[in-house]
């Protein structure tokens, strides 16, 4: 094996192949664009979602590419999303710099809290996730004064978008903008996935124990990737301070972070596509259940949840990669 | 070659839990190119003794010095770094993964890449480059992209020593590399340890006689946590003691 060998091997070559982009990766941003154009009436539900698949994106980071499983992932999305709106309210009103702001925020409490309980595995680990989002929802619901408490925190305004787009009645402003932000995180985290941190990543979720062996330094790896996962949960939390000018304590409760989760397992785990496909459909099931039938909408949710975890492993882009071997494996 | 030091020198090595001695005074000596081998019957302390050296278990007392560096205290990683590298008796690869990705974890933790999280993996002059050559000269170039789980047991053994090789071991600890695999498969496994380069210092631990005495030139027999004797394979073939309390339980 030459040094400095400039064409790499077929097999190498193979696995370089894998990374490259293909043409149907396009295909969730050009819908994204034609649902601006084809439902102006939705485009508020359109921002939600867009940003829940952010939310979704850096959960996937997380527990898809590093194995560490967390039933408190909205404590950062939390963080992120009442930074942004106490920045606003202390005259930090510039958009683009606020949402900077609360993701290096978030990423310090994510880098904190990481490094405390990143050292514990499995179910301690687990709880462990579920206590950081607990206290900081109990935190910020006794700091009435500051927070809101229960009514949460309003009462902020933000400069237009780049000095020029005012956000609108309609919400066209913050459609836009949560998808441009949601296409630049994308991209930052594809590249750090298919890079050989990322990959080491993949190695540590298999087996931590050999990867030690290997000299790599796992908890290191471990919290780096908790720290940008939770930075990135903060920059969704602060799109939507900043598009609804409204901050709920629900956005630290656990319901939040269950539904997080369930949207990445409806979608599929570890593969970034499996967080649009699962947001999307979540949220509008949910938007469609909570019309038709208010009431009841839970348990149309519960049967979603029930059939994919029966039918879909892998998510829905497990099927849908299935199917697509399928096919090719069909053809004479 | 006999002037060259020793790269792995243990002395004195002792390890107790509560009133049990699981190592008593161990003394071990590599040097550059050796091939060792450590026998013993179950329960000697070969595995207790693996994970001495490899940073697992911290000895009650003794030292170990690495090319005259002492590693005693040292962390799992740091040896890794310096070239103390072991196999598993139990297959330890990362199933899911291909062989190719398996090996180049390996190599991208020794060069220090895997800590790049902005530039693409596999692209030119990457750690996998210089993984597929590992994986080609153990005969396992076909089975590259092939997930490791689908692997006959026996190439499993061979990525195995490949993800070793691939962090640039000086001195090379194999538990059972044969372990668990058909006697056909077994074969093509020593083939491959015996071709490995004469730069590595290698310490085999294993059962199997024929194995141990294909590859060893020198043999430390341990013996409820002590060297019962070490010397020439020829010698210790041939020692009363070792065909008593050892081979004799075999025969």
């Amino acid at each position: 094996m030459p040094e400095g060998a400039t064409i790499p091997h077929p097999a190498v070559a193979a696995l370089a192949r894998r990374q490259t982009w293909r043409a149907i990766e396009a295909l969730p941003w050009v819908l994204a664009v034609a649902a601006y154009f084809v439902f102006p009436a939705y485009l508020n539900l359109g921002s939600q979602i867009l940003i829940m698949i952010l939310f979704t994106l850096s959960l996937d980071l997380v527990l898809g590419y590093a194995g560490i499983i967390s039933l408190g992932h909205a404590a950062f999305f939390g963080v992120g999303a009442y930074t942004a709106g106490l920045l606003a309210q202390a005259g930090w009103v510039e958009p683009i710099s606020g949402l900077i702001a609360a993701g290096v925020i978030t990423g310090f409490v994510g880098l904190a809290s990481g490094f405390v309980i990143l050292r514990t595995h499995g179910l301690t680990l687990l709880m462990l996730t579920l206590a950081v989002a607990a206290m900081l929802h109990e935190i910020a619901n006794k700091a009435a004064a500051i927070t809101g408490g229960t009514d949460g925190l309003h009462g902020m305004t933000f400069t237009p978008l780049l000095g020029l787009f005012r956000f609108d009645l309609f919400g066209r402003t913050a459609y836009l903008y949560s998808l441009a932000v949601l296409l630049v995180m994308f991209l930052i985290a594809r590249r750090i996935v298919s890079s050989p941190f990322g990959r080491s990543l993949a190695g540590i979720r298999e087996n931590p124990i050999r990867m030690q062996a290997l000299g790599a330094p796992v908890s290191l790896r471990l919290i780096a990737i908790y720290t940008v996962g939770a930075s990135m949960a903060g920059i969704a939390g602060a799109l939507l301070t900043q598009t609804s000018q409204f901050v709920a304590l629900r956005v630290l409760s656990f319901e939040m972070s269950g539904a997080v989760l369930i949207m990445l397992i409806l979608g599929g785990v570890g593969r970034l596509y499996g967080a649009f496909v699962g947001t999307a459909i979540y949220m509008i099931v949910q938007d469609s259940a909570a019309k038709t039938t208010p009431y009841y909408w839970y348990f149309w949710l519960g049967w979603l949840l029930v059939l994919s975890v029966l039918f879909t492993r892998g998510g829905l882009i497990g099927v849908f990669e299935r199917a697509r071997k399928a096919v090719a494996a069909w053809k004479p | 070659m006999e002037a060259l030091g020793p790269v792995l020198q243990a002395t004195g090595l002792n390890k107790s839990f509560g009133a049990l001695r699981v190592a008593e005074n161990i003394d071990l000596c590599l040097r550059p190119g050796d091939r060792h081998a450590l026998i013993g019957p179950n329960g000697a302390g070969k595995t207790t003794l693996v994970n001495i050296l490899t940073g697992r278990t911290a000895p009650s007392s003794g030292s170990i010095l690495l090319d005259r560096v002492d590693i005693t205290r040292a962390s799992q990683r740091e040896r890794v770094r310096r070239g103390l590298v072991r196999t598993f008796q139990i297959n330890t690869i990362f199933r899911g993964l291909s062989a190719l990705e398996n090996v180049t974890l390996a190599v991208a933790e020794r060069t220090g890449a895997a800590a790049n999280g902005w530039s693409r993996a596999y692209g030119p002059a990457d750690a996998a480059d210089e993984a597929f050559g590992l994986l080609e000269a153990l005969g396992l170039a076909a089975d590259a992209l092939r997930p490791v789980q689908d692997l006959p047991y026996g190439r499993q053994r061979l990525v195995e020593i490949a993800l070793a090789l691939g962090l640039k071991p000086r001195v090379l600890l194999l538990d059972e590399p044969a372990a668990g695999v058909s006697s056909a498969e077994s074969d093509g496994i020593i083939s491959a340890i015996e071709a490995l380069s004469t730069d590595i210092a290698i310490l085999m631990i294993d059962h199997d006689m024929d194995l141990v005495f294909r590859f060893a030139k020198r043999i430390t027999v341990l013996v409820r946590g002590a060297v019962l004797m070490e010397g020439e394979a020829a010698d210790v073939a041939a020692d009363r003691r070792v065909r008593e309390t050892y081979l004799g339980l075999n025969a």
